[in-house]
C-alpha cells in the first residue's frame, strides 16, 4: 500500500513525477484538440442557419452569464476541497466536494433549460448547420461536466467510506485538474460563441 | 571557518506567505482572491454586451480577457505555476497543436475574410 502511494506521488517513477497526474495532463492536452475541432466547426457554420433562427436571435446572454459565473465559482470550491484534504480536514473536503457537484449540477440544469428554450423557439439539432454545430459543441461540454459530477460524487462516497484520506489527496487533485479544464473550455466557449457578436436572421 | 554555513540551501520557489505546505500550493485566501479577480474580469466581459462598441475594439478586448482568464485558472487553480514544467509542456503542446491545426482549417474555410 505504501509503495503504491509513493509511486502515485512520483517517488520511484522514471520522471520523478506522478504517472497518474502526467497521464491526466496528456489527456487534457488531447482534449484541446477535441474542443478545438468542435469550436472551429461552430465558427465555420455559425452563419449558415438558412430560414431558421440565427445565434443572435436565440442566445440569452444574461442567463448564460450567470451559468458561466456558477461554473467559474465551482473551480474555486474544487480547489478548496483539495486544499482541505491536503490539510487533513476531511469534513471541509466533503463540504467543498458536495458544493462543487451542486454548482456543476446547477450549470447542467441551466444548459438543459437553455436547450429546451431553443427547441421551443424552433432551433433543433437538425434545423441548420449552425444548430447542429452549436448543440454538438455545448452538448459535448455538458457531457464533460456531467462526467465531472459523477467523479465528484464517487470521491464523496469514497470519503464517506473513509478511504479518501490526506495520503490519497492526489486523487482529488487529478479530478480537480479535469474539473478546471472543463471550466477553462467554458471560458473559451462563453467568449467566442456567446459574447462575440453573432449573426441574426 | 565553519562548514555549517557552506551547506547548500535550496530556496523554495515561489516563496512568501501565499504558500503554505510541502506541495507549495497557495492558501485558501489566495484562492479566494484569484476567484474574485476572475469574477471581476467576467463581469467586464459581460458588460461589453450592454455597451455599444465597434467590433475592432470589442473582439480584441474580449480575446485578451478570455486568454487572461484561461491562463489565470491554469496557473493558480490547476497549479501549473507551482508544478513541474513538464505538465505545462504537455498541456501547451496540445494547445499549440490545436491552435495551429484549427487556425489552418479556419483559413481554408475563409473564416477570417467571410466570417
Amino acid at each position: 500500500m505504501a509503495d503504491t502511494a509513493a509511486v502515485s506521488h512520483g517517488q520511484g517513477t522514471v520522471t520523478g513525477l506522478s504517472n497518474n497526474k502526467l497521464l491526466m495532463w496528456v489527456f487534457l492536452g488531447s482534449e484541446c484538440l477535441l474542443f478545438g475541432g468542435l469550436i472551429s466547426t461552430y465558427l465555420i457554420y455559425r452563419s449558415r442557419f438558412g430560414d431558421g433562427p440565427g445565434p443572435g436571435d436565440v442566445f440569452d446572454i444574461p442567463f448564460t452569464s450567470v451559468s458561466s459565473f456558477v461554473l467559474l465559482m465551482s473551480s474555486l470550491t474544487m480547489v478548496l476541497a483539495l486544499s482541505a484534504l491536503q490539510r487533513g480536514d476531511i469534513r471541509n473536503n466533503r463540504v467543498w466536494l458536495l458544493t462543487t457537484a451542486l454548482l456543476g449540477s446547477l450549470f447542467i440544469g441551466g444548459q438543459v433549460y437553455e436547450f429546451t428554450t431553443f427547441v421551443r423557439e424552433g432551433l433543433t439539432y437538425s434545423t441548420s448547420p449552425f444548430s447542429s454545430a452549436f448543440f454538438t459543441l455545448t452538448g459535448f461540454h455538458g457531457v464533460h461536466v456531467s462526467l465531472g459530477i459523477l467523479m465528484l460524487m464517487s470521491l464523496l462516497i469514497s470519503s464517506l467510506r473513509g478511504t479518501l484520506t490526506k495520503e490519497r489527496s492526489e486523487t482529488v487533485e487529478i479530478v480537480g485538474l479535469y474539473w478546471h479544464f472543463v471550466d477553462v473550455v467554458w471560458i473559451f466557449i462563453f467568449t467566442v460563441i456567446y459574447l462575440v457578436p453573432s449573426p441574426t436572421s | 571557518m565553519s562548514t555549517e554555513t557552506e551547506a547548500p540551501v535550496e530556496a523554495p520557489e515561489p516563496s512568501g506567505d501565499e504558500i503554505h505546505d510541502a506541495h507549495d500550493h497557495p492558501t485558501d485566501r489566495k484562492y479566494v482572491q484569484v476567484a474574485i479577480v476572475l469574477a471581476l474580469v467576467t463581469a467586464l466581459e459581460v458588460a461589453t454586451y450592454f455597451v455599444e462598441m465597434p467590433g475592432e475594439v470589442l473582439i480584441p478586448a474580449l480575446m485578451v480577457m478570455m486568454v487572461f482568464k484561461f491562463f489565470y485558472v491554469a496557473a493558480w487553480f490547476m497549479h501549473l505555476r507551482f508544478d513541474s514544467p513538464l505538465f505545462t509542456k504537455f498541456f501547451v503542446t496540445g494547445l499549440v497543436l490545436a491552435t495551429a491545426v484549427y487556425g489552418v482549417a479556419l483559413t481554408v474555410f475563409e473564416f477570417w475574410t467571410k466570417g
